[in-house]
């Protein structure tokens, strides 16, 4: 990669003549111009592996070893093969991801903010044993505990199919159980943010609790169910440790189990297929990423991250 | 504290109710009039109930005890909590907690009993599951036996067999023994066709039905599906002396307490059954010198990479931060977005793409970069390991920038102007005033990316899958493994699945994890901060 970036330097090196009240070149190096040489190696590093999936995505029935031409041939006919493989179903892939991520986050949220809730603005015994058990239980992550989630599973399902081995309800009450551990806190932070006045205001209008929280609460903390239920979609849809675990057949599978066996079983003959699927994959998530940088940087710095 | 700041909650002093959606409208008035909310508890909880009843009675029908207690109790709770006047906290407690105790909390502590067992393959289930598994593997058609004429049906369960045996019609399918059916029952069924005999061929040879309860009496088979034969096992279970014997040989084989049949001679029948070894894998773990040495090399590997990850990516973000955090530079937004496109990737695609840029034979890497160089990019030991902390400076940096970017610009610019007219160096002011300040709020990410990434499964596991092997392990066990990707390909990878060590090693991370936390906290003092 590091020849890449010398092609750009005989650019810089034409030097502007030294004009009265005009920076040299030097002086402009010195100050900004080594930053952009930086700058340029920087975007290289980043970019490269994505171009280079994308131009890998676009070039027709290409192994692995063809798809080092860079943009050397531009065409579509991955993406139309990668919908049409019945062992391997992309669009049940795709569908199942969002299901089970958009169904996650909406269920992390509102437990998380019910418990937030609670914890924010009512005051009883236990609240900070169980604030401090909150926090010593998210230091132990769900997927330590996967061999014992299998077995339950397993016998859970001898008595409920559907809460068994093999089912995407059973895969979402899993991470549902991770929900309160991860979430809480830094909804709890936030909760502490907006003026208690506003509930005693409502509660002398006669408001009940409920209403306060459903009408008054929910919308004031808005921004960090956002953050939260972004956070949850991207860690449920991103596991692999769980789903591979749980979800066996294939038209019931994610996108992270599903294209890493793509990958794992016929590695490089397909490989322009597999990018195909890499790339419709990840420009969701990217877009809103791109979308929702801001909440997103506040929440991970708030939070742990990746 | 720009960027370290959760976003600012909209301005509070906005009417909340200006922008109600209908259904939070119909939502708020039922809940304001106590009726009207009484209502809608009662319909959740009866809802909830009833399921619940269902369950109950599918849990007991069959036969499964403590799933039904489980659920019991989970209901009558949730009655109490939600019927009983006051106890408010617990109502909003109360639906997270649930998810949070079975799946979080209880598994922890199952994990902790699977690690005093010999549960894996070969080891699976209770031993009246062995020995009927056993009866039915080894069979033999009876020598001589007469042929039952025998009809196919379909039903729910799959195939049904239906046969004329002492002047009665029974019918068995593979979860039955054969029964007296009346023909209001067959009505259920359907009879296969000569034309789905032959395409179900597969199904219809490999159906066994059971001839009764007593696993003893074997089973009916049919190879063409007009004829059954009645089979049996070459061993035979005596129940009393709790053996098996194989009638060919003789051979008799006896409980000896280690979860499967055993004859004198070591040798033992398979499937067992899962049995209670206590601390034997913790033993097997540390003393059994091919497990051992994989475990040791593998926990110092776990502790590096989530160092070195932790290191590379902070200060390649420091570095980065610092260089753009120039005012006068311009297009440093566009660096910014373009250096965060990684962190927005998928990581797990990102270990993919990764895995096939470094691919040894056809990848970009060694064919572009190095000019057809086989570089053993990720089947070398250290080559690996160095690109798998490649790859996850590649994932991880972005985060690292942005949050040493932010926490560059929430020092206030007076210290830096205040020490210029002191005449200190600018590389004296970032020593002794910035980095000191910007440590202090970066410190606990920086624990917190430490915890995550020595739990990093995705990055190793799409990228080298542990690989390359290490010779002189015992297990299926490679040298970028860390502890929770050896927990799983021990668990679930391969034909030999041993789910007692695999939650052995796991108890054994939940240790060094808690280690880790308490000192962190100590340093951080996070649980002084509640209140």
């Amino acid at each position: 990669m590091s020849a890449d970036t010398t092609s750009t330097t005989p650019k810089l090196n034409v030097r502007t003549p030294a004009q009265p009240g005009r920076r040299t070149f030097g002086k402009w190096f010195a100050t900004t111009g080594w930053r952009h040489l930086i700058g340029v190696a920087l975007c290289i590093y980043a970019a490269f592996p994505l171009l280079y999936v994308l131009s890998a995505s676009l070039n027709p029935n290409g192994t692995l070893l063809s798809s080092n031409g860079f943009f050397s041939t531009i065409g579509f006919q991955s993406y139309i093969d990668l919908f049409h493989n019945e062992q391997r179903p992309y669009a049940a892939w795709f569908a199942n991801t969002l299901i089970i991520g958009l169904t996650t986050a909406a269920a992390s949220v509102f437990l998380g903010a019910l418990a937030a809730y609670s914890f924010s603005r009512m005051r009883f015994t236990g609240r900070r044993v169980g604030l401090v058990s909150l926090l010593v239980v998210q230091i132990f992550p769900q997927l330590l505990a996967v061999v014992a989630i299998f077995i339950l599973l397993t016998s859970l399902g001898d008595v409920f199919p559907a809460l068994g081995i093999d089912n995407q309800i059973a895969l979402i009450m899993v991470y549902l159980g991770g929900a309160l551990g991860v979430n809480t806190y830094l909804m709890y932070g936030f909760f502490n943010t907006i003026p208690v006045e506003i509930d005693e205001a409502a509660k002398i209008d006669g408001a009940g609790h409920a209403r306060i929280f459903f009408t008054m609460i929910l919308r004031l903390v808005a921004p960090i169910l956002a953050v939260v239920g972004l956070l949850s979609f991207i860690s449920s849809t991103s596991d692999f440790v769980l789903a591979s675990v749980v979800l066996v057949s294939p038209e019931n599978q994610t996108l992270a189990v599903g294209l890493y066996s793509y990958v794992s079983e016929e590695f490089t003959s397909n490989w322009s297929v597999f990018a195909a699927g890499a790339v419709l994959a990840a420009l969701p998530v990217m877009a809103l990423f791109l979308f929702l940088q801001k909440y997103i940087v506040g929440g991970l710095t708030a939070g742990a991250g990746k | 504290m720009t960027m370290t700041a959760p976003p600012a909650p909209p301005n509070s002093t906005q009417d909340p109710k200006r922008k109600l959606s209908p259904a939070a409208k119909r939502f708020a008035n039922a809940s304001g009039t106590s009726l009207g909310s009484i209502l809608i508890k009662i319909i959740m909880v009866a809802l909830i109930d009833a399921t619940a009843v269902f369950a109950i009675f599918t849990a007991i029908g069959r036969e499964a005890w403590l799933i039904a207690t489980v659920i019991a109790v989970i209901t009558v709770v949730i009655n109490v909590v939600y019927f009983k006047k006051g106890w408010l906290p617990a109502k909003y407690l109360l639906p997270g907690t649930i998810f949070l105790l079975i799946f979080q909390v209880f598994v922890i502590g199952y994990t902790g009993y699977i690690a005093f067992t010999n549960y894996g393959s070969g080891h699976n289930s209770d031993k009246a599951d062995a020995v009927s598994a056993l009866l039915q593997s080894n069979q033999e058609r009876v020598a001589g036996s007469p042929g039952y004429p025998v009809t196919l049906y379909t039903g729910e369960d799959g195939l049904a067999m239906v046969v004329e045996k002492d002047g009665q019609q029974m019918l068995g399918d593979v979860d039955d023994a054969l029964a007296p059916v009346d023909p209001a029952t067959l009505a259920n069924y359907t009879q296969l066709k000569f034309a789905d005999l032959l395409s179900r061929q597969g199904e219809v040879t490999s159906l066994k039905v059971a001839i009764s309860d007593d696993p003893a009496e074997g089973t009916l088979r049919t190879s063409d599906g007009r004829t059954a034969y009645q089979y049996t096992s070459s061993l035979s279970y005596d129940r009393d002396a709790d053996t098996m014997t194989d009638q060919k040989t003789g051979t008799v084989y006896t409980d000896t307490g280690v979860g499967a049949f055993t004859a004198q001679d070591g040798t033992q029948l398979m499937p067992g059954w899962s049995i209670n070894v206590g601390f034997d894998n913790f033993t097997r773990a540390f003393t059994d010198s091919s497990i051992r040495g994989a475990l040791f090399s593998v926990s110092v590997w776990t502790f590096a990479f989530a160092f070195l990850s932790v290191a590379s990516t902070f200060f390649l973000g420091l570095f980065l931060a610092i260089v753009f955090n120039d005012m006068r530079m311009k297009g440093r937004k566009i660096y910014r977005v373009i250096s965060i496109l990684p962190y927005a990737f998928p990581a797990f695609l990102g270990g993919l793409v990764w895995a096939g840029m470094l691919n040894k034979d056809f990848g970009f890497v060694n064919q572009v970069l190095f000019g057809g160089a086989g570089i053993p990019w990720l089947t070398d030991p250290w080559l690996a390991k160095f690109s798998v902390l490649w790859v996850n400076l590649w994932l991880g940096f972005p985060y690292m920038f942005l949050v040493c970017t932010g926490a560059l610009q929430s020092i206030p610019q007076e210290l830096s102007e205040a020490a210029t007219i002191d005449g200190a160096k600018p590389f004296q002011i970032f020593r002794l005033i910035k980095l000191p300040l910007l440590l202090v709020s970066v410190a606990p990410l920086l624990i917190s990316s430490f915890a995550f990434n020595f739990n990093n499964f995705n990055v190793i596991y799409m990228l080298t899958e542990g690989g390359p092997r290490l010779e002189d392990a015992g297990l299926n066990v490679g040298s970028t493994d860390i502890l929770i990707s050896m927990v799983y390909k021990v668990a679930f990878v391969g034909s030999q699945r041993d789910y007692g060590l695999a939650s052995a090693f796991s108890i054994i991370i939940f240790v060094i994890v808690a280690i880790i936390s308490i000192i962190s906290f100590k340093q951080t003092k996070a649980l002084e901060e509640l209140n």
